[in-house]
């Protein structure tokens, strides 16, 4: 039986197919300020721009201190930035004190009443969450915008026109998960970007939400890009903090 | 009393509608390809010459080769070397992005590469042009001789970083290679990198051989072959080059498959003009019967978590396909459309199941979800079939056949790969003639 199988084997390759040998993967660190140096080009431009910043600063004081404080490197300007935005979550449990506090009996005595409308406010406050969750669910945004929040409906369409044509919507999203990326613009008067933050930020380095993660730095790309964005020439206090929500769900349904 | 005053009026004023965030809902966006400039890799001074490669073009071409992969997914654009303002001599320092957003580059890969003790060093960088930042950088040390598959994988990291999805270039096809008259027709078992280097020979053509299948967990193929007019499954190793009938039925199997932890094969056996769906142990070699009905049952496919199968069956008169538990309970028809379903394979991810359909004459590929609902057909031509997935799930590869003369003449079988959106259908580059290709899972997973 086994010399029949043994015949009945159509040829007798033997020798070994080569395989690829195998490839040793070494992970190298990625921080935000990258380690390896400038191109030369840049490093040029950077030093021309350091010197004029010198020559700016000596009509004023003198140099040599100016020199002392500047670090080798110029920070680019997003680094500054994130800086800004990691300090920012450092305060947040600081903020979130007051109802701990609520606890000490001293300061109750001193402040009966304002807890209580503290706590009203808190109350309200929860309320008017629950009014945006609402409203969130309505994709129209004309419809939320409608209401003296600042852009008329020619506006907002000019803005959201300019964005479209920005953001190159990664394809190999999910269709059954939730797709909405949040961010919220801090703008210049011209309509560049000041500060851009990930409302859903935590979500990226979630395990199993590595398209999330894309989606988001897909959007926040187009932002990048279309700067400066379309915005009204006047009422800048209206819209210097604007909020955009990137949804693709219905344009990857086809 | 006036600080609850005060404390009010903060309240009501921070509730005027007059300051509340302005939204907009972007729900559209293109569907361009994203452009990315691929900087050939600085190839470090200090390297040494190697017999066997070119080691000076060596950063030029591993940046081509990831260059043709990209261009390959529909999903980038690799912008042309010849815009680029940045010199490949400082690829390996921090890009000046200025540079190359003035090119409309939104992302950039750069690196460097050493050889030196007879070894390759590799390695990359991928960044955000827009937002002035590395998104991802690996080092690789290998042979120098490997340095395609260097390539590959780094198409894979930067594809995987881009789209959230498992790359697939890192991965080999396995087909039948034809040559010779349409009645004469030599087939030999062939397997080539995805992108068609690297071409091996892996049977002489001595036999008939067809549907060769990968095992989704190592390389390792089963295939058909016809000895003295009999056909066999066979097992074939690549790594040793050992080959090995699976059993001897005294009737015909055919199509053979792997179960999802590649422990079993799934095929059909057909006595009496009928055939049903077995299965078979690979290690005890125990053949369990799945299907008992007195119709056709062929073409069987495992669902990835295994507890499935897709098969066909013309139970119902025509051909259609059902999917059934594993142990062949819980029969269900999915298809109900007009027209003949073929050869299905349930996706990798999951969430779809490939086809071959036949209407009025013409041959379509689809895909379709689990249940039968939501088909699409993303190709028709005159003669196609037998899809195959990338292991992402997210590409299929086919071979469609032109159309012959009555002689015989102008004959021809290739290789096709297209989207699961239905665009970017492509040839793929074989020597010979190709059909029944078989897509390996990721040779560096």
């Amino acid at each position: 039986m086994i010399l029949l199988t043994v015949l009945s084997l159509p040829f007798m390759i033997r020798q070994p197919i080569d395989l690829p040998p195998i490839v040793s993967v070494e992970l190298i660190q990625i921080s935000d300020k990258t380690n390896i140096p400038f191109a030369p080009k840049a490093r040029k431009i950077i030093e021309e721009k350091k010197k004029k910043e010198e020559r700016m600063v000596s009509e004023q004081a003198p140099p040599s201190a100016k020199a002392k404080e500047k670090p080798d490197r110029i920070p680019m300007p997003n680094e500054k930035k994130e800086k800004k935005e990691i300090i920012k979550k450092k305060q947040n449990p600081k903020e979130v004190k007051p109802e701990i506090r609520q606890s000490s009996e001293f300061e109750k005595k001193e402040i009966v009443d304002t807890n209580q409308i503290a706590a009203l406010i808190d109350k309200a406050k929860e309320e008017e969450a629950v009014k945006q969750k609402n409203t969130n669910k309505i994709t129209q945004s004309s419809v939320k915008n409608s209401f003296a929040t600042g852009l008329s409906l020619s506006e907002e369409d000019a803005l959201r026109a300019q964005i479209f044509g920005c953001w190159s919507v990664p394809l190999g999203l999910p269709y059954d998960q939730n797709l909405l990326v949040r961010i919220k613009l801090n703008l210049k008067k011209d309509g560049t970007i000041m500060k851009s933050e990930i409302l859903d930020h935590e979500r990226m380095n979630r395990p199993g939400q590595k398209f999330y993660k894309v989606l988001a730095e897909s959007a926040l790309r187009a932002v990048r890009l279309c700067q400066p964005l379309k915005v009204p020439p006047t009422g800048y206090e209206k819209w210097k903090d604007i909020q955009l929500n990137f949804n693709p769900t219905e344009m990857l349904k086809g | 009393m006036k600080k609850i005053f005060l404390i009010l009026t903060i309240y009501l004023a921070s509730l005027n509608p007059l300051f509340a965030l302005i939204e907009v809902d972007i729900t559209r966006g293109n569907l361009d390809p994203l452009p990315i400039a691929v900087s050939p890799l600085y190839v470090d001074v200090k390297s040494e010459k190697n017999d066997d490669i070119k080691v000076k073009e060596l950063g030029n071409n591993i940046s081509e080769i990831i260059e043709k992969n990209f261009k390959s997914t529909g999903l980038f654009n690799p912008l042309k070397k010849e815009a680029f303002v940045q010199k490949p001599d400082i690829a390996h320092l921090k890009p000046r992005f200025e540079d190359w957003r003035l090119i409309k580059a939104q992302a950039l890969v750069t690196g460097k590469l050493l050889v030196k003790d007879g070894k390759l060093k590799i390695e990359f960088r991928l960044w955000d042009l827009t937002a002035e930042k590395e998104m991802t950088a690996l080092a690789f040390t290998t042979t120098p001789s490997n340095w395609r598959r260097v390539a590959h994988i780094i198409s894979d990291k930067i594809y995987e970083r881009l789209t959230g999805e498992e790359g697939y270039f890192d991965t080999r096809i396995i087909y039948v290679a034809e040559s010779g008259a349409k009645n004469k027709r030599v087939k030999k078992l062939a397997i080539m990198d995805q992108d068609g280097a690297n071409t091996k020979y892996l049977t002489l053509g001595n036999e008939l051989v067809l549907t060769p299948r990968f095992n989704p967990t190592n390389q390792m193929v089963t295939y058909m072959s016809y000895f003295r007019n009999m056909p066999r499954v066979y097992l074939l190793d690549i790594e040793t080059g050992v080959q090995d009938v699976v059993g001897n039925f005294p009737g015909m199997t055919f199509a053979p498959r792997f179960s999802p932890d590649g422990k079993k094969i799934i095929m059909s056996f057909a006595e009496d003009g009928n055939s049903d769906i077995y299965t078979m142990d690979l290690d005890t070699r125990v053949v369990e019967r799945i299907t008992n009905h007195s119709s056709i049952d062929t073409s069987p496919s495992f669902s990835p978590d295994g507890k499935f199968i897709v098969f066909n069956s013309d139970r119902s008169g025509l051909q259609q396909i059902y999917v059934m538990r594993s142990d062949g309970s819980d029969v269900k028809r999915i298809t109900f459309g007009t027209g003949i379903y073929g050869t299905p394979v349930w996706s990798p991810r999951g969430d779809l199941i490939a086809f071959t359909k036949m209407r009025k004459g013409r041959f379509y590929i689809g895909v379709m979800r689990t249940d039968g609902s939501g088909e699409r057909l993303l190709t028709e031509n005159f003669y196609q079939e037998a899809p195959s997935w990338s292991p992402n799930g997210r590409v299929l590869v086919f071979y469609r056949e032109t159309k012959s003369g009555k002689k015989g003449e102008g004959f021809s079988a290739k290789l096709w790969s297209i989207d699961i959106t239905g665009y970017n259908e492509r040839k793929l580059t074989t020597k010979t003639d190709a059909s029944d290709p078989s897509w390996s899972s990721l040779l560096s997973k």
